[in-house]
């Protein structure tokens, strides 16, 4: 970059257009914080205050006790951790069938996985309801694992596949060639290998599974709700707690953030290849 | 040896498509026939075949058409801007500077986001008493008095648009940005001694660059956004007098009040309308497989 007085304003301007954008998208996290922290009377006050006079967790105690969060929590955590275990480990299986052999079919297979992902949910809601009604497992977890695969396990192929075709098939014909199995030559040099990557394409259903909502709110009962339905519950027939609400989205958001932030380099670099090659 | 070869591809692909065709293909062929039933929940009585008389009421049901075009212009108006936004975005992002890192961390949190909870806190700040966008717009001096936006049918669809656009942003800038690194630097470089502007260097060289990201990113979205019923429910639920109601939308509403035979034959419209979208997008990526080979 030279560095001419044209080039300082021009500069600065793509400063302020960068700032502007930032604060478009992130005011409303600030906002959700700061309206989970204001006291009630702050919040249905005659001002609206944009930073607390009186800060409180008020909002996250009575979210724990008196609306007892914990539950959807743990069911949130049990349904995107087993999504994610499932996902995983089934769609490692078929990325590697689809990186490393050449397969009647092969094609065929890798555009039904892709197409998958292109059924509107809403289609497929309906008849599921009637199906999972029917194998007894509608209002338990196993109705949202189950539903879950649908698209976390065609996005995840496409992800794995993308990373296992950077990786030289030389790395495990050496592996063979010194005695290994195929499944040994897997499991001691591309698992380790790719650990990053599966990981990465883990944090992504993880986050899938814990933000899903429509089939949610249709596939659970009281007892085993996730958080996306519950947030959506305390919309009751008094009106909204916007207090409780904004407090459970920042308890929401904080553990996807952290998987994010982590996970977010292998994951760009994954969703690009695959937009690429395709 | 090839024997072996040829069947453990199929034995290792076999959980995957097992899965997914329970979950996806019984499914759509069930939808596929509750859209020539009679299907009322609230009426079990008269389950049975009808014909085509549901997509004959379908299709002249006003509402339904009123949801196609809301669906157009929520798809047309929401990723037109997510691309633009995210575009920009990408490009200041690719700049240095100091804290470049967090700061592309941060701004992408919107996508990683739960629809329900974007819809809530938009919800929140659209809020006709106690709204900061009030609050905002009314220090401005740009309005005078409140504006209840999500409860106006003529502010509420545009209010639900911005909100989608918001949602979109950072996953366009995501990809976008990951196109820029792939770009060498010699283009740029030859450019410079042809005496090329920003403005020339962006057409000529940026955007034709990034085209395959461009293509397949902005499809995928217009797919996503298509579907999405989230974020427009826990906002507005379709409402004000159907002003935010999308097909996705609809097809949900009327699956929650039970008349599953008219919620399938509405989604099988979508489906089909929405698979003339994935036909240019598949036929994309078998040309660009053929070339790669």
């Amino acid at each position: 970059m030279r560095t001419t007085p044209s080039g300082a304003v021009k500069s600065l301007a793509s400063y302020l257009l960068l700032a502007a954008m930032l604060i478009f998208l992130l005011f409303p996290f600030y906002w959700t914080f700061v309206t989970s922290v204001k006291p009630e009377s702050e919040l249905y006050g005659k001002t609206v205050t944009y930073w607390p006079k009186q800060a409180t967790l008020e909002s996250y105690r009575r979210l724990f006790s008196d609306y007892n969060f914990i539950r959807p929590m743990t069911n949130s955590l049990i349904v995107a951790a087993s999504t994610t275990l499932v996902s995983l480990t089934v769609s490692l299986l078929a990325a590697y069938a689809f990186s490393r052999f050449q397969f009647k079919g092969r094609k065929f297979l890798m555009t039904l996985f892709l197409t998958n992902n292109m059924f509107p949910t809403v289609l497929l809601l309906i008849p599921l309801y009637a199906i999972m009604r029917k194998l007894g497992i509608l209002y338990t977890p196993f109705a949202l694992i189950l539903a879950y695969t649908t698209f976390t396990i065609p996005f995840s192929i496409w992800l794995l596949n993308g990373y296992l075709a950077d990786l030289p098939p030389s790395l495990e014909e050496a592996a063979m060639v010194d005695g290994a199995n195929r499944a040994q030559a897997f499991t001691r040099i591309v698992l380790p290998v790719l650990m990053p990557c599966i990981v990465a394409t883990g944090a992504y259903v993880f986050m899938t599974s814990w933000n899903e909502y429509t089939f949610a709110v249709m596939f659970t009962n009281e007892a085993n709700r996730t958080i996306p339905v519950s947030l959506k519950n305390l919309i009751g027939q008094l009106g909204v707690e916007w207090g409780m609400l904004t407090a459970g989205g920042i308890v929401t958001i904080i553990p996807v953030c952290f998987m994010f932030f982590f996970a977010q380099k292998r994951l760009i670099e994954g969703l690009t290849a695959g937009a690429v090659k395709g | 040896m090839g024997r072996k070869k040829n069947f453990w591809p199929y034995l290792l692909v076999a959980p995957a498509l097992l899965t997914v065709l329970t979950v996806v293909f019984i499914p759509v062929v069930n939808a596929i026939s509750m859209s020539f039933q009679s299907y009322d929940l609230r009426r079990p009585s008269r389950i049975g075949f009808i014909g085509l008389r549901n997509y004959s009421e379908v299709l002249s049901d006003p509402l339904f058409w009123q949801a196609v075009w809301k669906t157009v212009l929520w798809v047309g108006i929401g990723v037109g801007f997510q691309f633009l936004f995210g575009f920009v975005l990408a490009l200041l992002l690719n700049r240095k500077f100091f804290g470049r890192g967090i700061v592309r961390s941060i701004s992408l949190i919107p996508w990683v986001t739960p629809g329900v909870l974007i819809g809530l806190m938009w919800r929140w700040i659209y809020d006709g008493s106690y709204g900061v966008l009030n609050d905002i717009l009314f220090r401005l001096g740009i309005i005078r008095d409140f504006v209840p936006f999500l409860a106006r049918g003529e502010t509420a669809f545009p209010a639900v648009i911005l909100t989608i656009i918001w949602q979109g942003i950072p996953f366009f800038a995501l990809m976008i940005l990951a196109g820029l690194q792939g770009i060498p630097e010699e283009l740029y470089d030859a450019a410079d001694v042809d005496g090329a502007n920003g403005v020339q260097k962006l057409f000529r060289i940026t955007i034709p660059s990034l085209k395959n990201v461009i293509f397949v990113t902005t499809l995928l979205r217009i797919i996503w956004v298509s579907n999405s019923v989230d974020v427009i429910f826990n906002l507005t639920e379709g409402g004000p007098a159907y002003a935010t109601q999308t097909l996705s939308v609809y097809v949900f509403n009327k699956g929650n009040s039970l008349n599953l035979g008219y919620a399938a034959t509405m989604s099988i419209l979508l489906a089909l309308m929405l698979s003339s979208v994935a036909i240019v997008y598949l036929r994309r990526i078998f040309r660009s497989q053929e070339g790669a080979r």
